[in-house]
C-alpha cells in the first residue's frame, strides 16, 4: 500500500517536471514530436532506476562510513556521468536496435537534472533501497507522462497561428504551465 | 571584443536565461519570490567565475578526451563549497532553495560556458565572462522574482504594497512557466527589434 501511494505521489502530485522542476532542460529541448519524447522517456527511466540504485549504495556503504557524506554532490555526478557512459557502451554491443533507438538520448542525460536531483532526493528524504528504487522509477514515469503529453500538444501547435515573438519556447512555457495547472488537479489525492 | 562589451553581452544580447534558454529548472524554482531568485542568482554566479576562472588555467593541462569530467569535478568543488557556506552562513535561504544547490552542478549554463569560453580564453577574459553570465543569470532570476511577486502576493522583496491577497497561482507551479514564457517573448521582440 505503502509503495501504491509512492508511485501515485510521485506520477501525479508531485510530478517531477510540473511540480517540482526538475529535467525542464530536456523536457522543451526533445518535445518537439512524440516518437522522440517517447525514446527519451525510455532511456531516462533506464538511466534513473540504476542512478538511484547505484548512488543509494554508495551512499550507504562507502560515504557514510569513511564520514565523507559532503563529498556527495561530488561522487554523485561522477557516478551518474559513468554510469551514463557505461549503459551506451554496453547496450552498443549488446542491443543494436536498443542502441539506435536510445543512444542518442544518453549523452543528454547526464546534464539532465532530474536524474542527480532523484538521487539526492532519495538520501534526503530517508528512504530504503526498495522505496528509492520505487520513487526512482514512478518519477521517471512521471517525467515521460509530461513529456509526452507536450509532445502531443506541441506537435498540434505546428499547425497553429501563433504570434512571431510567442514562437518555440514561449509558447511551449505557456503550454506546460496550463499543463502544470491541469496536474495541480492531482493536489490532495495522496 | 572588449572586456566591458565581454562584460555586458550577458545581461541582454546573450542572456543565458532570456535568450539562451539554459538552466531553466532553478529558473523557474526558486523564483518564487525575489529574494529567492538573488540568492540563487548570486549563488550560481559565484560557482561560474570561480569554474571559469580555475578551468581557463588548467585549460591546456587538461586532456582534450577527458575535459568534460575534468570539468565537472571543478564545477562540483565550487559547488560543494557554495552549499557548505550556505549552510553555514544563511539557513533560512538554504532550507528554501534546498535540492536546488547541489543542483547548480548539472546547471547547463555553468558547463556551458566551461566548454564554450573558459577553455579557450585567458584568466581574465574568462573572470569577466563568468561575472557578466552570472550577473545576467541573476538579474533575469530577480526579475522573474519580483513579477512573479508582486502579481502572487502583492509584495517585493517582502514588502507589501498592495492590500488582499494577490493572484496565488503565480507563487505556485503553473505561474512559473507561465510568467517565464511570457517574459521570454518579451525579450525576443526587444532583441529583434
Amino acid at each position: 500500500m505503502e509503495y501504491i501511494l509512492l508511485i501515485i505521489s510521485a506520477i501525479f502530485v508531485n510530478n517531477v517536471v510540473l511540480a517540482q522542476f526538475l529535467g525542464v532542460c530536456p523536457f522543451l529541448g526533445v518535445s518537439n514530436k512524440v516518437s522522440t519524447a517517447i525514446g527519451m522517456s525510455g532511456a531516462v527511466t533506464f538511466v534513473m532506476v540504476l542512478a538511484t540504485m547505484v548512488t543509494y549504495l554508495i551512499h550507504v556503504y562507502v560515504l557514510i562510513p569513511l564520514g565523507i557524506t559532503f563529498m556527495q554532490t561530488i561522487t554523485f555526478i561522477l557516478v551518474i556521468a559513468a554510469l551514463v557512459q557505461m549503459v551506451e557502451i554496453i547496450l552498443k554491443k549488446i542491443s543494436q536496435p536498443l542502441y539506435q533507438s536510445l543512444g542518442i538520448f544518453l549523452p543528454l542525460i547526464t546534464t539532465n537534472c532530474a536524474v542527480l536531483g532523484v538521487a539526492i532526493l532519495v538520501i534526503k528524504k530517508d528512504y530504503n533501497l526498495g522505496e528509492g528504487i520505487v520513487y526512482g522509477a514512478a518519477t521517471a514515469i512521471g517525467f515521460g507522462l509530461a513529456l509526452v503529453i507536450l509532445a502531443g500538444i506541441r506537435e498540434q501547435l505546428e499547425l497553429a497561428d501563433v504570434p512571431s515573438g510567442m514562437k518555440g519556447v514561449p509558447i511551449s512555457l505557456v503550454t506546460a504551465g496550463i499543463l502544470a495547472l491541469a496536474f495541480m488537479g492531482f493536489a490532495g489525492l495522496v | 571584443m572588449n572586456q566591458m562589451q565581454n562584460f555586458t553581452k550577458g545581461f541582454l544580447k546573450e542572456n543565458p536565461i532570456l535568450v539562451l534558454v539554459l538552466g531553466t529548472c532553478p529558473t523557474l524554482a526558486t523564483t518564487s519570490s525575489t529574494m529567492n531568485g538573488l540568492g540563487m542568482g548570486f549563488a550560481t554566479t559565484f560557482v561560474l567565475i570561480g569554474s571559469n576562472v580555475v578551468i581557463s588555467m588548467m585549460k591546456n593541462i587538461i586532456p582534450d578526451k577527458v575535459r568534460i569530467p575534468a570539468f565537472i569535478v571543478v564545477i562540483a568543488t565550487f559547488v560543494t563549497i557554495v552549499d557548505l557556506v550556505m549552510q553555514a552562513y544563511v539557513p533560512s535561504l538554504y532550507e528554501t532553495l534546498g535540492i536546488f544547490i547541489p543542483l547548480i552542478v548539472v546547471n547547463c549554463i555553468v558547463l556551458g560556458r566551461a566548454e564554450a569560453y573558459a577553455s579557450k580564453n585567458t584568466v581574465w577574459s574568462s573572470f569577466v565572462d563568468g561575472a557578466g553570465m552570472g550577473l545576467g543569470f541573476t538579474g533575469a532570476l530577480g526579475v522573474l522574482g519580483a513579477i512573479r511577486e508582486i502579481l502572487g502576493s502583492g509584495a517585493i522583496a517582502g514588502f507589501k504594497f498592495i492590500e488582499g491577497d494577490g493572484i496565488l497561482v503565480f507563487i505556485l507551479a503553473p505561474g512559473a512557466f507561465i510568467a517565464l514564457g511570457y517574459l521570454i517573448a518579451i525579450v525576443n521582440r526587444i532583441n529583434k527589434a
